[in-house]
């Protein structure tokens, strides 16, 4: 006995029940609402193509909305509610929309409801309440789930008979075999007819199965079929809302296979009547897995509806469980059934029903051309069976037509798969078509649509399927058209006058089931899926407990505030012990390309828009580069380590795309170079010491006269190699100090060491970025952003005057050096501080002639100065302009000015 | 997701690769003016067969071409580029 | 054709709902039209209906090739906006979002725009810096914008993850209030409606395979039902665009790629906005039907598959379960994709082509749906005029070429590096 709850009720189930059988068990036949007319719904099917008996399983985080209560196997403390009902199932407010539904046809809502789209959202506020089904959870998910890769020769998909010989054979043929049941046992048609093949096969097939090295993966469902035989699997590793063992919920497979095989069966057909919805009405073989499987009896008058043999299991299974076979209504005229022991009426076609209190009290039918009727409480009906083609048609597979059994079936495929079983051979119906009226002969139970919205939708003009669908919004449910598609394009071609495969076919797209989103992110959902790329001087840094400032991957420290200074405080403060003493910072994420080879200068040339090639061993300069387009797409240094080796460093940001653009030009378009560019930005982290002092303090470091600007010397700093570049970014003398990561540790605390003892700062990005804003260096991805050329920034002159580069082309095209582009220019505030990201504008309400891409302050004097772009900029100087920030309600009177503030002659640098 | 046969790693899942561009938008670094930006800018876009530039960025990080059909997806073809690769 | 209205709906209510006549007709195609549109989408019905209705014109044909709305109209998540960075984009989106507004009376046909705001979410202050350049970009050209502190964005979306040490931490946002979404489906069929009912002719299954040309210029289109002549044609199908002017000829600054979107199941209202992240790549808003939405990035790589790769798939929704942790025991239950013309600076081309007589509208990008009015606006101007409307003068194909290209991400000309 296991206990379980349904809106707050307490009940037992067996071992073994889904939350269906337990509820059948337990005589509750209604179990939910539908979507739009809030129509009392019991349990149709006992599978996953369940449109009525659906569920919120679980509490708190772990609750799951919208759950099939065919779908979910009973657990100890299971915890049930029914949905889209107020105040209670029984008694629903909601199904007032049943009353008014003749006002409420397909695609009403396209009709009324005119007038401001304030208006709209009036009416589409009880809309949106009234729609929708179960509750979200207002938490977080305190569960896991994970993701797994898997290979295997043969994947086959469905236990039933077909499948699990098929993945015998092929497991005792020697091939890896992978094989998925949806259900929690193996069997699938067996377990509710189980005089063909008996538990004991199948058990012993799953035997031989595992003997062979074969993999058996129940309450699993492959969900999707991509590319290349790559098949997701969705595996329950706990059931909805229980508490997972290991603390993983589910778990996704990614599975490639050698060849697929798809023995998925097929799903039963309901029947188009009038009140066809009533719970008590049920899919004949879901109701022979009840009585079968659980041996739940959940009536005692039965009448059935059919159209095929199969249904006749049904009423022999009900009988022998003690159960009354009032009629059997078979479309086929005689002698169908004549045989069978049961009261068979031939030509017999369902008409429509009658209820009360929610449950099923009689059954009309014509039969011959008659109306007859019959008291009961449960209806099986069997319309046919509608292959399960769809990861067939996942897989780009094609359909044929089977007459016979009025059904698509598996033809052809571009992929490795293979249909067997009922799929491919679905049992041979009689065609039959609806008699009763449109209204009320539901076919998509879940969102309430009938073949009076079919008939409607036709006469608007909504053909076509796609159409059809997307109008009345059949096959749009959880369900996702399991049972209805087949209905649908039945009333289409008959609308048509065609047969059913020129009336189109809608497509079948993952996933087969709904899954789980926790399931889709897997571990991913914790962290969005970005990784953290982590300093080498990581640990160091954390010790002084910085502010860190996410940049892309990277975090970097902003500033190191002192006791309780703020960010702008710190950043000051460090960035004036730079400019008066001398600063030490990482930088370790910038990008950095080790060239070398006898062709190193010639690559770099294409690569760089400067001239490299004429600079002199342990020398270095400023550098850019272009894309193909014309535009700056980054910037930094390049140094002459060596007669054929170089350094090429530039920007952080851009560092992957840098080193995708290096690779690309390298392998593709320069195979013959005799050069290698490796990307060593991880290897060498980077240490920066700026200010006044940095010469003395480096060269007590190394123990020698410290290279001149622009120069670059190898050293050793307490016994490590290192790299010196001396460049500044700051406007102070500076050098950049290279260092191994492994050994960056050493360096660093040396370094801080003798930056300490003068009374130096370390300083952080905020402090770096007040630097060279006052100095106006540029930054990418700020004043370089991507739509700006060389002659926008002042590079031009730069430029290397003999080509090759890589963008010269671009660079030619007559809108790039046209009038009217932005250019780089100064600001200086004269009343207000300028707001960063603020729009330049001659007056109030003017449109904007170009905007302020970084400000910052005068680090000594002080004042608010900034950095922008401004259509035709450089001709501008000493024009007076708004930087107006109408978002943050900040706005600042500007004077245009060339774009650097300090030490414009640049003396600073020289020794 | 499809699976790519890298000329030195062998079969892979395309998570591993990085699409980078179409063999026909690509500028060899002699091209006109002219020429290079229609070859930048323009693209044959085939419903059909196209060469494509891949990289095994998660991988090898090795350059290739890859024959492959836009709707399909069938693969006709992977060769290797780069220094090693030339005859 | 007969209006529709609650009194409408009321009389079909007692009548049986038979006196309901097709939305649109479906007609024999004549031998010559004025103006012929390839492509029967949102883009290319809207051009259709501002042609009859704006500019009076009456002999002209939209061309499908299976069925209209079939396309990126039908494949998208319906979201309506035009905060864009740069003033070509946001004006021309704008153009497109007063006319949205207004949309549903225009046609006579609820579209169902609603204008719950479209959010964009920053997550450090570099983010919020941009959120901010954005918003007053738009601002100072009279686009509504504002930026929402943290607590404002928490109180708006109460299930968003606001904890501080999240790995993208929420700082606050940039909200255009009267951007949202709209019923896609609809805005085919309420513009094919209004057209319809202004004489244009409404051709489905109906494949443009070849043109005619007399000289340089464009005399008509052969198609699966025959030859048929015309003034001007107007391509019109995103997605496809190099495909058809391939047939006249012409290579494009695009390549396809595939978009792929997808929903979760039903659940009462949880989502009020439309959320998009300035670091994060998903959007994630709620149906009417409760349906959660979610889109990413495209398949980085060129496919007409119309069919998604799933581990972008994966990403996307690992982004949007970081953001909110509770979709997590929601279920998706469909998912579709669209093949999208990846332009090479992200922005749409609408213009003339080196043809005489050909125009072109395509290069939308993953853009395309929001610009539906404002994209048949300015097509429709420019197929009646021969010349570009102010606000798609920009969108020239030659633009390229000229090097005057509208690059809102800065990333140069590789569609798939933005």
């Amino acid at each position: 006995m296991i206990n379980f709850s349904f809106d707050g009720k307490a009940y037992t189930a067996q071992e073994g029940d889904t939350l269906a059988a337990a509820l059948l068990r337990n005589g509750i036949g209604l179990v939910g609402r539908s979507f739009k007319y809030h129509r009392p719904r019991g349990i149709m099917t006992a599978g996953v193509e369940e449109p009525n008996a659906l569920v919120t399983v679980g509490e708190g985080g772990r609750a799951e909305p919208n759950t099939r209560a065919t779908d979910v196997f009973v657990y100890e403390g299971l915890v049930a509610r029914s949905q889209n009902r107020w105040p209670n199932l029984n008694f629903d407010l909601g199904a007032l929309f049943s009353l008014a539904s003749p006002m409420l046809p397909a695609g009403f809502y396209y009709k009324t409801f005119f007038g401001s789209a304030k208006r709209w959202m009036l009416y589409e506020y009880f809309i949106r309440k009234a729609a929708g089904l179960g509750n979200a959870p207002t938490q977080g998910d305190p569960d896991r789930f994970s993701h797994r890769a898997a290979f295997c020769d043969v994947l086959v998909v469905g236990a039933g008979p077909a499948g699990l010989q098929a993945a015998v054979d092929a497991a005792e043929a020697g091939k890896r075999v992978i094989l998925v049941e949806q259900d929690n046992i193996l069997g699938a048609s067996l377990i509710r007819d189980p005089q063909e093949l008996n538990a004991v096969w199948i058990s012993a097939t799953a035997a031989r199965i595992r003997a062979a090295g074969g993999r058996i993966l129940t309450r699993t469902t492959a969900s999707g079929y991509w590319e290349h035989d790559l098949v997701t699997l969705t595996q329950r590793l706990s059931e909805p809302g229980q508490i997972p063992v290991n603390g993983v919920a589910q778990r996704l497979w990614h599975v490639r296979a050698g060849q697929v095989i798809l023995a998925n069966g097929s799903i039963e057909r309901p029947m188009a009547f009038a009140h066809n919805d009533r719970p008590g009405i049920m899919l004949s073989q879901a109701l022979r897995s009840y009585v079968r499987r659980f041996g739940v009896v959940p009536g005692k008058r039965l009448v059935i509806a059919t159209n095929n043999d199969d249904a006749y299991k049904t009423a022999q299974a009900l009988k022998d469980a003690g159960a009354q076979i009032v009629a059997i209504l078979d479309a086929r005229p005689a002698p169908a059934g004549a045989n069978s022991g049961h009261r068979v009426y031939n030509d017999a076609v369902p008409l429509s029903t009658k209820g009360a209190r929610h449950c099923l009290k009689s059954v009309s039918a014509l039969v011959d051309g008659k109306e007859m009727d019959w008291d009961a409480d449960l209806l099986a009906v069997s319309g046919g069976f509608t292959p399960v083609v769809h990861l067939h048609m996942q897989a780009g597979g094609t359909l044929d037509w089977n007459e016979d059994a009025q059904a698509f079936i598996p033809a052809s495929s571009r992929q490795n798969v293979t249909t067997i079983g009922g799929a491919a051979e679905p049992q041979p119906i009689f065609k039959m078509v609806p008699v009763s009226k449109p209204k009320k002969s539901f076919i998509d139970f879940q969102n309430d649509v009938t073949l009076a919205d079919v008939d409607l939708a036709w006469a608007e003009g909504y053909r076509s399927v796609e159409h059809l669908k997307r109008y009345t919004t059949l096959g749009m449910a959880t369900d996702q058209g399991k049972l209805s598609n087949m209905a649908a394009l039945g009333r289409l071609a008959e609308k048509q006058g065609v047969a059913i495969p020129e009336a189109g076919l809608t497509t079948f797209r993952p996933p087969y089931t709904p899954v789980t989103m926790g399931l889709i992110a897997g571990a991913g959902a914790k962290d969005a899926g970005a990784h953290v790329r982590r300093l080498a001087l990581y640990d160091l840094h954390a010790a002084k407990n910085p502010i860190w400032q996410p940049l892309g991957y990277w975090f970097r420290p902003r500033a190191y505030p002192n006791g309780d200074e703020t960010l702008a405080q710190a950043a000051l403060r460090e960035a004036k012990a730079v400019r008066n003493n001398v600063g030490m910072t990482d930088v370790s994420t910038l990008a950095k390309f080790e060239v070398s080879g006898p062709d190193a200068a010639a690559f770099l040339e294409i690569i760089c828009a400067t001239t490299v090639g004429k600079l002199a061993v342990g020398r270095g300069r400023y550098t850019f580069m272009l894309r193909e387009d014309g535009f700056v797409f980054d910037d930094g240094t390049v140094w002459r380590l060596d007669e054929n080796r170089y350094l090429l460093t530039s920007s952080t940001g851009g560092a992957d795309r840098m080193a995708t653009h290096i690779s690309y030009v390298r392998q593709y378009l320069c195979p013959h170079l005799r050069v290698s560019a490796v990307n060593v930005q991880e290897h060498y982290a980077g240490i920066a010491i700026a200010g006044p002092t940095a010469k003395a303090v480096l060269a007590t470091l190394i123990g020698e006269e410290p290279p001149r600007h622009m120069s670059t010397v190898p050293a050793v700093i307490a016994g490590v190699p290192v790299i010196i570049l001396a460049a500044s970014y700051s406007g102070e003398r500076a050098f950049e100090i290279y260092v191994t990561a492994s050994d960056a540790a050493t360096v660093w605390t040396a370094c801080e060491t003798q930056v300490m003892t003068v009374g130096g700062a370390l300083y952080g990005l905020e402090a770096m970025e007040f630097l060279r804003i006052e100095k106006g260096h540029l930054v990418v991805g700020g004043e370089v952003d991507g739509r700006m050329t060389p002659y926008d920034l002042a590079l031009d002159k730069m430029l290397n005057k003999a080509g090759g580069y890589i963008g010269a082309s671009g660079l030619a095209r007559p809108a790039l050096s046209e009038t009217g582009r932005r250019q780089l220019v100064g600001l200086e505030a004269i009343a207000g501080d300028i707001p960063e990201g603020s729009m330049l504008i001659p007056s109030e309400g003017a449109s904007p002639q170009g905007h302020v891409s970084a400000a910052a302050f005068r680090i000594i004097e002080g004042g608010s100065v900034a950095l922008g772009q401004l259509v035709d900029g450089f001709s501008r100087h000493g024009e007076v302009l708004i930087a107006s920030s109408p978002t943050r309600g900040q706005k600042a009177r500007v004077r245009v000015v060339a774009p650097h503030f300090y030490d414009t002659a640049g003396e600073r640098y020289r020794d | 997701m499809m699976q790519f046969t890298c000329p030195h790693c062998g079969p892979r899942a395309q998570s591993e690769f990085i699409y980078e561009r179409t063999v026909d938008s690509v500028v060899p670094l002699d091209a006109p003016s002219q020429e290079a930006m229609a070859k930048l800018f323009t693209r044959s876009n085939p419903r059909g067969v196209d060469d494509e530039i891949w990289r095994h960025t998660y991988g090898c990080r090795a350059w290739m071409i890859l024959t492959r059909h836009r709707v399909t997806n069938e693969i006709s073809g992977c060769r290797a580029i780069g220094p090693e690769a030339l005859p | 054709m007969s209006r529709y209205s609650a009194f409408s709906l009321l009389r079909g209510a007692l009548t049986g709902h038979r006196h309901w006549q097709p939305a649109w007709r479906d007609p024999e195609p004549k031998s010559h039209y004025d103006i012929i549109i390839i492509g029967g989408g949102g883009h290319g019905l809207a051009t259709a209906y501002y042609l009859a209705k704006v500019h009076g014109l009456k002999n002209i044909a939209v061309l499908e090739k299976g069925w209209i709305g079939g396309g990126n109209t039908g494949r998208n998540t319906t979201i309506v906006r035009s905060n864009y960075r740069l003033e070509p984009l946001h004006n021309l989106f704008e153009f497109g979002l007063k006319l949205w507004h207004g949309l549903s009376d225009e046609l006579n046909y609820n579209v169902m725009f609603s204008p719950r705001g479209a959010m964009f979410l920053g997550h450090s202050d570099a983010d919020m810096v941009k959120l901010a350049e954005r918003g007053d970009a738009m601002r100072c050209d009279g686009i509504d914008a504002d930026l929402l502190t943290r607590d404002q964005v928490a109180k708006l979306e109460p299930l968003l993850d606001m904890s501080r040490d999240a790995r993208f931490p929420i700082q606050g946002g940039l909200i255009q209030r009267r951007g949202g979404t709209a019923r896609h489906d609809a805005v085919a069929w309420g513009y094919a409606r209004g057209a319809d009912s202004l004489g244009v002719d409404i051709i489905q299954k109906c494949e443009v395979t070849g043109f005619v040309r007399d000289g340089d210029a464009v005399v008509g289109v052969e198609t699966t039902r025959g030859r048929i002549g015309a003034g001007r044609v107007g391509i019109c199908v995103a997605g496809h665009s190099g495909h058809v002017a391939g047939l006249a000829g012409l290579k494009l600054p695009v390549e396809s790629q595939t978009l792929q979107a997808m929903v979760t199941e039903g659940v009462k209202p949880m989502i009020n906005s439309v959320i998009m992240s300035q670091s994060l790549h998903c959007y994630i808003s709620q149906s009417d039907k409760g349906g959660v939405v979610f889109g990413g990035d495209p398949d980085n790589w060129p496919s007409y598959a119309q069919r998604g790769h799933p581990m972008v798939m994966e990403g996307a929704v690992a982004q949007g379960l970081a953001l909110v942790p509770a979709l997590s025991r929601l279920r998706m239950v469909r998912t579709w994709s669209g093949v999208t013309d990846m332009s090479f600076d992200g922005a749409p081309i609408i213009g003339e082509t080196p043809v005489r007589n050909l125009f072109l509208n395509g290069g939308w990008c993953y853009g395309g749906f929001k610009a539906t009015p404002a994209s048949g606006w300015t097509y429709a101007h420019t197929l009646a005029t021969g010349k570009p409307h102010d606000l798609n003068a920009p969108f020239s194909l030659d633009r390229f070429e000229r090097g005057a290209t509208i690059d809102e991400t800065g990333s140069g000309p590789m569609p798939n590096s933005r």
